[in-house]
């Protein structure tokens, strides 16, 4: 057995915690646009399938943001719990994004509540659509402000660190580094495009059943099309983000691209396996192609990894995580794109059932792509938990019985995820579509 | 008044906060649990429900604040509290997480279950018991700081009467504000068999609730003599503590003005609350951290009182909102709007 450590305990407990709540967060993020724009279309269109989507959605969102909430309390104690060395530096410079994104939840939780129960309460259905923008600002809010936080673990600034003597600390400063515009974008365009990706999957599902009831096609339509410009900017913004590594953390695009001299015209390597000498086989090699990701000009130099001393430098096999990020998004962006091409030429096709078993794949993948996203971002920061400033054994605790703790909260993120999911099928198989319309609209209409 | 004061009054009136809001939802949590069992009565249950549903997620946030805006305010207390209280908060933590979910599993899922019923009933009264316990250590004596290294001493916690006052009192405290919360909502949704129902309980609660008071203040005199004599220089008020009590009682009991009732219930709360609160100032760790060695820079202080007075220009009208359409909206209340 290993050594009890609590630095290592910490870590894998932090690392499970995030990465379970990280799915319901960035779904928490990413529906309440979703359910907006559909209780918007359905306004606007007077239809009512779109405004069932967005009561469906709905209900079934509440369940996933019980499990964020309770999740999200989780790591906000855990940070102080397990990071308390960290979390004492933290206080004194990050603290105010801290207590900004709880505003920001509390405004998003207030209007949530009134916008549940509150959809037969007003004569127009305008009003009742009012209240579902603040869910959506304070939920992209609660996004920006959790991510200016982990911009400052990646690139701190706003203060002096003198002898251990923290001076001249300016919390805004700390606030909009140099990782915060990237950072904040990429984390809040991806929950939107995986929560595009999750709907629009539910959707695609049902075609492939064979019920093609026109609520569904609405849906899938609706999610596909949104998906697509989400995926568009989540490419355009990745850009972005390889440039700021490319000039604040370039330990990091390097360590993520097995780029280890430095050199100018590098090209970009796509999987692929690492030997010892760092001799790269089997990868795919895109000429120039790094050298455009980090400057956008082919002949421009970019620094490798060899010019930091190793201790100082991340895994490298975050390499894959890096891949398996982009490659999800290009497959995102290319599965949505395949959709609105193939309606617009063959119609016919447009409920083919391998488009579909594409955009049911888009669903978990999006999901994964976030977790890797994360996985590498974290990993990637590595050996710091404040970069260049404290390394992540300095920050952790000391305590005892992190080992168990570790094994209580497996058991309990299992059982809370096995349940919402029997929970959240039992929920829409008991009362699919078809049936809720006809009960509330009188709508025996078919899609014929 | 100084900084230090200032940032410690607004971090423990949100926990004010969060007691009363949270002490409503997790006795009604534990009544529905209670009465679903022992067949009282389905109307109950679904007043119950009225209430609950649009604000167990605003309840937990209150929370949320004051843990937060703790470590802003107070670094060090991230150091000192976050090592030694591990586990008991992360106890803490899995009940909250158990409860959060399993309420909204219950209510918006399919269907009532009652295992889903009893996980969100029986945590309610567990998690003020795990939770006393950050309190109940921040009065010295149960933990050990040495060489950089805090530990908390398991075995002068659990042998404690005072830690074990505290526990019954959080207990009970859940039980009486809830019940004195529902005889009043009760009441205004003209649901006569809950009204009695709650007021039975309110009533049933209230001698416990002194008793329990009472021990506490015989555990502290006990564990922590000077924080004793610091309560008693101002006696004043608990001794209006107890007036608002007593108030509370003679309104139930004859059945009027209940609303005003759960007032005095509320400032009960609030002058013990704020009485323990100042005499135990200026310690956040009796003997170890105080607010002012403990507290953030200026700057960051500022700027967090600056984001706090902001934030709190949204909240208000939105929470009016929601007092509004939930908790003041008669026809709601009554169920005849869903």
């Amino acid at each position: 057995m290993i050594d009890y450590d609590p630095a290592t305990y910490s870590r894998i407990l932090t690392g499970l915690t995030l990465g379970f709540h990280i799915i319901f967060a960035s779904i928490g993020v990413g529906v309440p646009l979703m359910i907006a724009l559909a209780e918007w279309t359905g306004l606007r269109k007077r239809d009512p399938h779109y405004t069932l989507l967005a009561r469906r959605w709905a209900r079934g969102f509440v369940i996933t943001v019980a499990v964020g909430v309770v999740t999200g309390t989780s790591i906000g104690l855990q940070l102080s719990l397990l990071w308390p060395n960290f979390m004492e530096l933290a206080g004194q410079t990050i603290s105010l994004p801290l207590f900004m994104e709880t505003f920001a939840f509390f405004f998003e939780a207030i209007f949530l509540g009134i916008y549940l129960y509150t959809w037969d309460r007003f004569k127009s259905g305008w009003r009742h659509f009012l209240l579902v923008i603040p869910v959506v600002i304070g939920a992209s809010l609660s996004a920006f402000f959790i991510t200016t936080v982990n911009s400052f673990m990646n690139q701190p600034q706003g203060f002096e660190l003198v002898n251990g003597v923290l001076t001249d600390i300016n919390p805004l400063v700390a606030m909009f580094n140099p990782a915060t515009p990237t950072k904040t974008a990429h984390v809040i365009i991806t929950c939107y495009l995986a929560s595009a990706f999750v709907l629009g999957a539910i959707a695609a599902t049902k075609m492939i059943r064979g019920n093609r009831h026109a609520y569904h096609k609405k849906a899938l339509h609706l999610t596909m099309v949104s998906a697509f410009v989400f995926a568009a900017s989540t490419a355009a913004i990745g850009d972005l983000s390889g440039k700021y590594l490319a000039e604040y953390q370039p330990e990091k695009l390097a360590a993520a691209e097995w780029h280890f001299e430095t050199e100018e015209q590098a090209p970009l390597i796509v999987g692929g396996f690492l030997a010892d000498n760092q001799e790269v086989t089997g990868a795919l090699e895109i000429p120039y192609a790094l050298s455009i990701l980090a400057h956008s000009n082919p002949n421009e130099e970019v620094i490798g990894l060899n010019e930091f001393p190793e201790s100082d430098t991340p895994p490298l096999y975050i390499h894959y995580l890096f891949d398996g990020m982009v490659g999800i998004g290009i497959y995102l962006l290319a599965i949505s794109f395949m959709y609105l091409l193939i309606r617009r030429i063959k119609p016919a096709w447009q409920y083919n059932k391998w488009l579909m078993r594409g955009i049911v794949a888009g669903g978990p993948l999006g999901i994964l792509a976030i977790e890797f996203g994360w996985v590498f971002a974290e990993v990637g920061r590595q050996p710091w938990i404040l970069h260049q400033i404290m390394r992540t054994p300095e920050g952790a605790t000391t305590a005892e019985h992190v080992d168990i703790m570790l094994y209580l909260f497996i058991a309990l993120y299992i059982a809370l995820g096995v349940t919402a999911t029997v929970v959240l099928r039992r929920m829409f198989k008991e009362n699919p579509a078809a049936h809720e319309l006809e009960q509330r609209y009188g709508d025996r209409r078919d899609d014929k | 008044m100084n900084l230090e004061i200032l940032g410690m009054g607004v971090l423990w009136l949100f926990l004010y906060g969060y007691m009363i809001v949270s002490s409503i939802d997790f006795g009604a949590g534990f009544f529905h649990f209670f009465n679903k069992i022992s067949r009282k009565d389905h109307q109950v249950n679904s007043l119950i429900q009225r209430y609950l549903s649009p604000v167990w997620e605003v309840t937990n946030v209150f929370f949320v604040f004051f843990f937060v805006g703790i470590v802003g305010f107070f670094p060090s207390t991230a150091y000192y509290f976050g090592t030694a209280l591990l586990v008991p908060v992360s106890i803490s933590i899995v009940l909250i997480a158990i409860r959060g979910s399993y309420y909204a599993f219950n209510t918006y899922g399919a269907k009532d279950s009652p295992v889903y019923s009893f996980l969100y009933g029986a945590t309610g009264l567990l998690i003020p018991a795990s939770l006393t316990i950050a309190l109940t250590i921040s009065e010295g004596g149960y933990v050990n700081v040495s060489n950089g290294q805090v530990r908390l001493l398991y075995g002068e916690l659990f042998s404690s009467l005072y830690a074990w006052s505290v526990v019954i009192l959080a207990i009970i405290s859940v039980l009486f504000i809830s019940s004195a919360f529902l005889q009043y909502y009760a009441q205004k949704a003209g649901d006569n068999t809950s009204y009695r129902l709650f007021r039975r309980y309110t009533l049933f609660w209230s001698l416990p609730t002194i008793l329990a008071s009472g021990l506490v203040f015989i555990g502290i005199r006990q564990h922590n003599p000077e924080h004793f004599s610091g309560m008693l220089n101002i006696w004043w008020m608990f001794g209006l503590s107890f007036l608002f009590f007593s108030l509370v009682v003679y309104l139930s009991y004859r059945r009027k003005r209940l609303g005003t009732a759960f007032v005095f219930v509320m400032l009960q709360y609030f002058s013990a609350w704020f009485g323990y609160g100042a005499s135990h100032l200026p310690w956040l760790l009796y003997d170890e951290l105080t607010i002012y060695d403990g507290f953030v820079n200026q700057t960051m202080a500022w700027s967090l009182i600056a984001a706090f007075i902001a934030g709190f220009l949204l909240l208000i009208p939105s929470l009016y909102l929601l007092m509004r359409l939930f908790l003041f909206d008669a026809a709601y209340i009554r169920g005849e709007r869903k």
